[in-house]
């Protein structure tokens, strides 16, 4: 065997591939079967970056949905909530270029907002408890409602059920230990006349 | 003086390391310098934020109103990172409001504010001498409770600082008294005036951090007097002082850290994760006052400094002084000053007015004119220069953040340790176009924060979101299941109701069902012998209340009815002793059982009860029991008859009836006792089944009759009673003959009855046409309302057979005969009782007695005779 293959270096080298073939294939084979990945991760992964106010103006019962959607091949600009900055972590990840938001599903508010109930005018129809998607609203049929503003996402969907209009959207305010410093503007004046040039070219455009 | 004092001390040389990095601003310190320590008068009011230290705000523990004194707790600290606050002088709180706070943001916060009294009384402060023998915890508490909180800028938690985990052995404390930023002299003047102090703090501190083996006092070789007054109070301790070039900003706790010991702390961590402790030397004058004085931090030394002002000078203020205060005492000249900042020109910030208070992190008052610190110039583009990278002491990249943070690009930005920016600013000001580079580092720093914030939020939405959903599921499926059980539960029943119909339209099915009913009725009536003396228990109460009831009825009556009821209060009378005896017999059985709900008026129970208390006895007991009571109630009904007759009364008649009637029911209990007895020979000891069969047989018997019933019209159960009637008759006439053979003196009562019963006999008779009559015209709602009476009177029957066999169920042969023998016995006695009551009395039935003392002697004998063979 061993003087054959010596003989026919050809047959040889054939030989070697085919075996090497086999043994890696043999080794894919069993990598692709012991570790295999349950569900797709990419899903989970776009869930992550969803804003999780489960407020459905992308259309799909809440974020992790969409995500699945996404992965399906879905648009990526339909979360109001998330905001351009969704947008752009998401299409981070996929890829792809970063669309506009889509304005048909609402608009970007740079305001976070947290439903209050007045609770002076609620009547107590649990309507609001069952249109949280949060749990975030406590009270009981005939009992006072309220929210907890803590987990209330701001995802709007218990103003429309309520019959006495008795839900405020109020914006969050910042206090002291969630207020941060702003970024600086770029400065609005434009300081031209350092360099010579400058001046020029903007005399230039300005006739 | 001082250069002469500092030739004189050994000058132990420390070694020291280099930070990269960092800046030399003009340090205009001398200024604030040129006087000594100075204090100012007590303004109007005090404002004391509830939030002067980093972690949770402090609790109010006065109300508006309350008279509060110098050094006196006004709010608790909540949790473990938060430090109380205390009353700098003596006053009266005048309310507790939104104040704008010293902070960057300008906002306002929670403040109480006190008006003080100008008396400036203090509380008694509790110091202790030997402080250095109480334990750790004490001491920390003793710090914590007096409200101290790093004094340098950042304020916090000083017993927080000094409680580090016990994994981290502290080996080294530093004690900072670098004070690099420009203009503050705060620290310097401290250190001048008292050095004792901070040594004495420096021990106190190394006690409490467990004796590390390096202390370091670390100063700026730009103080040579603070250098000289610390190095000779530190003289004969193991304190050392390190001096090391000044340099912007060596002053910060890492990269002091650096240049003593040169170590770096890890990125993320703590000192304490490398075994160091750094303190502000104010802190530790300040702590080591509240552990031997007992004086709470109610007052520091601020610089106030600044060319728009007159006075320049470091001042002891007391905290909760407004700013406007100090600047009215220093001659503040508005119209020349840029802008008033607290802190440094470095790292302060511009205060949003002057109201607002200094705090325990307030270590400058800066107010510079226009010329002395202008406005930032406009920021141009960044060429690149590199020069922010060679100035940051972290050694970030401040050029690639610059563009990140522009960019928003938080990962890279956080990729590139924008995280370990201590924000010193020398970047910004080293930066030739001017760019606030460290305005974009914390933005991004606060952005980078929140996203965390939101993160979490976010993650617990998730969550919860996802256990709503969860809910919802379950609780449909749960819905459906049901739903289907119903539906099925539904579908079975109306097979059911389809197979009952093709069975027959009969009613005999509907007797059927009831019997069924009643069966399992009577089958759930076999409880638990608790239950059952509970019922017995209960009739017995429901019986004296009906008996005393009818004495009520009894004693209002007239005359003529007083008879009927005495009648009937006797008859309730007995049923009581029954129920008594019966709950007597019951007892000796049973456990004591606790004490019955008495539900005495529901008359459900208490027939549940009778009917349970009659299926635990056995027949024959229970006949010879009614054949007791019978003839007591004979008797009775005699006596009465008697004197009835013996007053000429109205009712002797009706009493003769009713004697008569007794009598008659006696005879037939007697008889039915008989039978029972020569049956009860032929019934095997206790075969559980038999009896049952004849149960059952019994049971069988009265469904048949209780269905024939429910069958029959009007006029078959008018026939079968005449049937029955003249059953009666033949047999009372019988029983008159018998009677007349022997020469009984009841001949007249038999006649009597033998009477009446005809009387009934052609009265049912007479009815019979006339029901055949009406029947000719059927009713059927008037048979539907008959049916139930009928069905329950064969429930009755049913349950009586069941009552019977249950009993023989349970009694052996020979028990039977003694008992019978006993009960003879027992009749005997009494009827001998009688006739010699009779015979005393002269009693013209004297005869009649005798001969049924007779009669049970010669019974008894028979009996005896047979338990014998037995």
């Amino acid at each position: 065997m061993i003087d054959f293959l010596l003989q026919h270096p050809i047959l040889s080298a054939l030989f070697a591939l085919v075996v090497l073939a086999l043994a890696f294939g043999a080794l894919l084979g069993f990598a692709a079967v012991q570790f295999k990945v349950e569900g797709d991760p990419i899903v989970e992964q776009i869930d992550n970056l969803l804003p999780q106010t489960q407020c459905g103006q992308c259309g799909y019962p809440g974020c992790s949905p969409y995500a699945q959607a996404i992965s399906e091949g879905d648009a990526i600009n339909k979360c109001p909530p998330g905001g351009q900055s969704t947008i752009n972590a998401i299409a981070d990840l996929l890829d792809v270029e970063a669309p506009t938001l889509d304005e048909e599903h609402g608009e970007e508010s740079d305001v976070k907002t947290v439903a209050v109930i007045r609770e002076d005018e609620c009547i107590g129809c649990t309507k609001c408890i069952q249109a949280c998607p949060m749990d975030a609203i406590l009270g009981a049929a005939k009992q006072m409602h309220t929210v907890i503003a803590d987990e209330c996402t701001g995802c709007d969907l218990c103003v429309e059920p309520c019959p006495v209009d008795c839900i405020d959207m109020i914006p969050v305010e910042t206090t002291v230990t969630s207020w941060k410093w702003n970024t600086p503007q770029p400065s609005q004046i434009q300081i031209a006349d350092l360099i010579a040039s400058d001046r020029q070219t903007s005399m230039e455009g300005a006739a | 003086m001082n250069t002469h004092q500092h030739n004189l001390i050994p000058v132990k040389e420390v070694k020291v390391w280099d930070i990269p990095g960092g800046v030399h601003p003009p340090e205009n310190k001398h200024q604030s310098m040129q006087l000594p320590l100075g204090e100012i008068s007590l303004p109007a009011e005090m404002i004391h934020p509830l939030s002067q230290h980093i972690g949770a705000p402090a609790e109010p523990i006065v109300a508006e109103g309350d008279h509060v004194l110098a050094g006196q707790k006004i709010a608790e600290a909540v949790g473990p990172f938060s430090a109380p606050i205390h009353a700098s002088t003596s006053g009266t709180v005048s309310s507790i409001t939104e104040r704008t706070l010293p902070h960057p943001s300008g906002m306002s916060g929670e403040c109480i504010v006190i008006t003080p009294d100008g008396q400036d009384q203090f509380i008694d402060f509790s110091g202790t001498e030997d402080y250095l023998s109480l334990s750790h915890d004490e001491l920390v508490a003793k710090i914590r409770d007096a409200g101290i909180a790093g004094m340098g800028g950042a304020g916090f938690p000083t017993a927080v600082k000094l409680n580090p985990k016990s994994v981290n052995r502290i080996d080294t404390l530093i004690i900072n008294g670098t004070e690099c930023e420009p203009y503050i002299t705060a620290d310097d003047m401290l250190m001048q005036t008292r050095a004792d102090d901070v040594i004495k703090g420096t021990q106190l501190l190394a006690h409490i951090v467990g004796n590390p083996e390096r202390l370091v006092i670390g100063i700026e070789d730009n103080k040579p007097e603070a250098i000289s007054a610390v190095r000779q109070a530190a003289q004969g301790t193991n304190i050392e002082v390190a001096v090391f070039p000044t340099k912007y900003p060596s002053g910060g706790e890492k990269q002091l850290i650096q240049i003593i010991t040169g170590q770096e702390v890890p990125s993320g961590d703590i000192p304490a994760s490398i075994g160091i402790v750094v303190q502000n030397v104010g802190t530790t004058v300040a702590a080591y006052e509240a552990v031997r004085f007992g004086k709470p931090l109610i007052e520091r030394i601020t610089t106030v400094v600044g060319e728009s002002l007159q006075t320049q000078r470091n001042i002891k203020v007391r905290l909760g002084t407004p700013i406007s205060h100090i600047l009215a005492e220093h001659g503040f000249n508005e119209k020349k000053a840029s802008r008033v900042i607290m802190g440094g020109p470095m790292m302060g910030y511009t205060l949003a007015n002057d109201q607002v208070p200094v705090v325990k992190t307030s270590n400058c008052l800066l107010a510079p004119t226009k010329k002395e610190l202008p406005n930032p110039d406009f920021a141009q583009a960044c060429i690149r220069c590199g020069m922010c990278a060679e100035a940051c002491p972290a050694g970030l990249l401040p050029q690639q953040m610059y563009w990140y943070a522009q960019a928003e690009d938080y990962d890279r930005l956080q990729a590139h340790n924008l995280m370990d920016c201590i924000e010193c600013g020398a970047c910004s000001f080293v930066c030739p176009s001017s760019i606030p580079l460290v305005q974009y580092y914390r933005a991004a720093k606060g952005t980078i924060r929140q996203m965390a914030v939101e993160k979490e939020k976010s993650d617990r939405s998730r969550q919860r979101f996802e256990f709503r959903q969860e809910r919802i599921a379950k609780a449909e499926a749960e819905k459906e299941a049901k739903r289907l059980a119903r539906k099925q539960a539904a579908e079975a029943a109306k097979k059911k109701q389809a197979e009952a119909k093709a069975a027959g339209e009969n009613s005999t099915n509907k007797a059927d069902d009831l019997i069924a009913a009643a069966l399992a009725r009577t089958q759930s009536k076999q409880l638990s012998p608790e239950e059952q003396k509970a019922r017995l228990e209960r009739g017995v109460i429901s019986a004296q209340s009906r008996v005393e009831k009818l004495r009520e009825k009894l004693r209002e009556a007239d005359e003529t009815m007083a008879a009927k009821l005495a009648a009937q209060v006797k008859q309730a009378e007995q049923k009581l002793a029954d129920a008594e005896k019966k709950l007597a017999d019951f007892k000796p059985d049973q456990t004591p059982a606790a004490a019955p709900a008495a539900d005495a008026d529901d008359p459900v129970a208490r027939a549940i009860a009778n009917a349970q208390a009659k299926m635990a006895m056995a027949p024959d007991e229970k006949i010879k029991a009614s054949i007791e009571s019978l003839h007591k109630r004979l008797a009775k009904a005699e006596e009465k008859l008697a004197a009835a007759k013996a007053s000429g009364d109205a009712t002797t008649d009706a009493l003769q009836a009713g004697a008569d009637k007794l009598k008659e029911k006696i005879a037939t209990a007697e008889k039915e006792l008989a039978e029972l007895q020569t049956q009860a020979p032929a019934q095997p000891t206790a075969p559980e089944p038999q009896v049952q069969d004849a149960a059952s047989a019994a049971i069988e018997k009265a469904k048949a009759k209780a269905a024939a019933m429910a069958n029959m019209s009007d006029d078959d159960k008018l026939r079968a009673q005449v049937e029955a009637l003249q059953g009666r008759l033949e047999k009372a006439q019988q029983r008159l003959q018998k009677a007349e053979a022997e020469g009984d003196d009841n001949v007249e009562a038999f006649r009597a009855a033998a009477e009446k019963m005809q009387a009934k006999l052609e009265e049912a008779k007479a009815k019979l046409p006339a029901q055949q009559a009406a029947e000719s015209a059927p009713e059927p709602k008037a048979q539907d309302a008959v049916h139930s009476p009928e069905q329950t009177a064969a429930g009755a029957a049913i349950e009586k057979a069941k009552a019977k066999a249950a009993a023989m169920a349970n009694m052996s042969e020979a028990d039977k005969l003694k008992a019978q023998v006993e009960s003879l016995q027992g009749r005997l006695e009494k009827a001998q009782q009688r006739l010699a009551k009779a015979e005393a009395e002269g009693d013209s039935n004297v005869d009649a007695f005798r001969t049924a003392a007779e009669k049970l002697q010669t019974k008894l004998e028979e009996t005896q005779a047979n338990l014998e063979q037995v």
